[in-house]
């Protein structure tokens, strides 16, 4: 592997760019690893990282349906905070925030992180209510949050229609300085070429079709399209696919699937300091480093694994943005999609061991899984790696829907549904 | 924009009229102090969110406000058929049925 730096690229340039190595092997499958994570997306390649990395467990396998990253990891808009309300998703998601902001240095890979600002804005008394309670709760937690007026809030970002006549007026806004963005695609890649450097074998359409069993019930590895793959313990990280995954193992999962649209615009000139969430009119934006701005729409209100919606719902959304920023009014949007958000009934993740020695689950990060992939990947491994939950991730179990300990984020999770 | 048919008001009609209701076929507990955490659990909270045939409640909410299940493919979007509320689960053959 090449390291990357200044002078690498130099010298590359000058040989005109000809002589970059691929940035991670392709394999064919061993018969047997130590560890086999299923889903090669940020979360899933980010466990084969650390486990590499920080327990020295360097022969395990990705395996993956599609293509790297390919998943939900392509298909977000890229925000990140952690600015949750309870301790135990505080401490999760700030978790991840703390690597994100060494993880280019540390995987040697600009992942174009940007702590740009996460604006939350308040339209109603009952909004203005809650988002000072959720600051108090994040202070009281280490994490940075606060209130910013109208004027404050248009100060940080000028687009902002702060007018009383507006639908909805903005009564005034929490700012997590932090939180921000990152080039969404370049952690897929940056954490396979890391993993692959150490070891770790990727396997692209490589899909898996059973979880087969021991008779004392361990796993023992999995049925996948390119043949067995043995291995005594089997991390499922596949996003909108864990309860199917779930299901070939005999464990049912709490988690449907919904679709969720997004959509970019032309590129413009840097207009756009932030990334603005509102919850009321429902839309959230923020502007890439192509230019284009970049916006989410809620779930679709029924199960579905079609990675696509209707136009109603991005009418909705767009609305909401113009009434928002009349300056965007006139913009033509480029292109739109969807992905699958696997949710959970208490909007928090479910991240640990499952009933079956030897199978761990990651999945249910719903509309908010992307801020979290290094902690998650790094959270992942740890479980793994000793075969019990790391203190932060130990709340976010399976038996949570049993015993009634739910960690209910309905309400911090900034997309409706 | 999904199409679909009130089987109350026997007419393919927007989305946008619909509302939808959740998972069906789900009973409630006949005994609710009789239920163990681990049935709670599967009342409540487990669903089978399947990648393919779904048996689902919406509720015709801008028309005559009527729950009423479908049949509906959750790769593909398509509504296989619906029918009224009370009626028991439809079997393959009857969706298959319906199809044409």
């Amino acid at each position: 592997m090449t390291r990357f730096s200044f002078p690498a690229l130099v010298r590359k340039a000058i040989g005109a760019d000809k002589d970059w190595p691929e940035q991670w092997a392709k394999p064919d499958p061993k018969s047997d690893y130590d560890v086999i994570i299923v889903g090669a997306g940020g979360h899933g390649l980010g466990a084969a990282y650390y486990l590499a990395k920080e327990h020295g467990i360097t022969n395990v396998a990705v395996v993956e349906k599609g293509w790297l990253g390919g998943g939900n990891t392509a298909r977000n808009t890229a925000i990140i905070r952690s600015n949750y309300l309870y301790e135990e998703s505080a401490a999760l998601y700030d978790h991840a925030l703390g690597l994100w902001e060494g993880l280019s240095q540390d995987i040697n890979y600009n992942v174009m992180f940007s702590q740009r600002g996460v604006l939350m804005l308040a339209h109603t008394v009952h909004d203005v209510q809650i988002f000072k309670r959720h600051i108090h709760a994040n202070r009281l937690n280490g994490v940075d949050n606060e209130w910013l007026s109208p004027e404050q809030a248009k100060a940080f970002c000028p687009p902002l229609n702060i007018s009383s006549s507006a639908r909805y007026p903005v009564l005034g806004a929490t700012l997590q300085r932090r939180g921000g963005v990152a080039r969404h695609d370049a952690v897929a890649w940056a954490y396979a070429r890391a993993a692959a450097a150490r070891g770790v074998d990727i396997l692209e359409n490589c899909a898996v079709t059973g979880i087969s069993r021991a008779r004392d019930g361990q796993v023992r590895g999995v049925e996948t399209t390119r043949g067995f793959i043995g291995a005594k313990k089997i991390a499922v990280s596949a996003a909108a696919h864990s309860s199917v995954i779930m299901d070939m193992a005999g464990v049912r999962v709490p988690i449907e699937c919904f679709p969720l649209q997004a959509l970019v615009s032309e590129p413009i000139e840097p207009a756009f300091p932030c990334v603005v969430l509102s919850n009321t009119v429902h839309a959230y934006i923020s502007q890439s480093d192509k230019g284009e701005l970049v916006i989410g729409a809620g779930t679709e209100q029924y199960v579905s694994y079609s990675q696509g919606g209707p136009l109603h719902s991005i009418e909705h959304t767009v609305s909401a943005i113009c009434e928002m920023f009349p300056i965007f009014t006139r913009l033509r949007m480029l292109r739109n999609w969807g992905g699958t958000v696997d949710v959970t009934p208490d909007r928090s993740p479910i991240l640990g061991k499952t009933p079956v020695p030897g199978l761990y689950l990651n999945g249910g990060w719903g509309t908010g899984g992307f801020k979290a992939t290094p902690g998650a990947g790094h959270l992942l491994a740890w479980t793994i790696a000793r075969d019990e939950p790391h203190p932060i991730n130990a709340p976010f179990t399976l038996e949570r829907f049993r015993t009634g300990r739910l960690i209910d984020e309905a309400a911090a999770a900034a997309v409706a549904h | 924009m999904l199409l679909i048919r009130c089987p109350y008001c026997e007419q393919d009609r927007a989305e946008v009229e619909f509302s939808y209701a959740g998972e069906a076929h789900i009973e409630r507990p006949v005994d609710p102090s009789a239920f163990s955490d681990a049935e709670w659990e599967a009342f409540l909270f487990l669903r089978s969110n399947p990648r393919g045939t779904h048996f689902e409640r919406w509720v015709h909410i801008h028309g005559c406000a009527r729950h009423f299940n479908a049949v509906r493919d959750t790769v593909s979007d398509k509504f296989l058929m619906t029918y009224k509320a009370g009626k028991p689960r439809p079997t393959k053959r009857e969706i298959e049925g319906a199809k044409k």
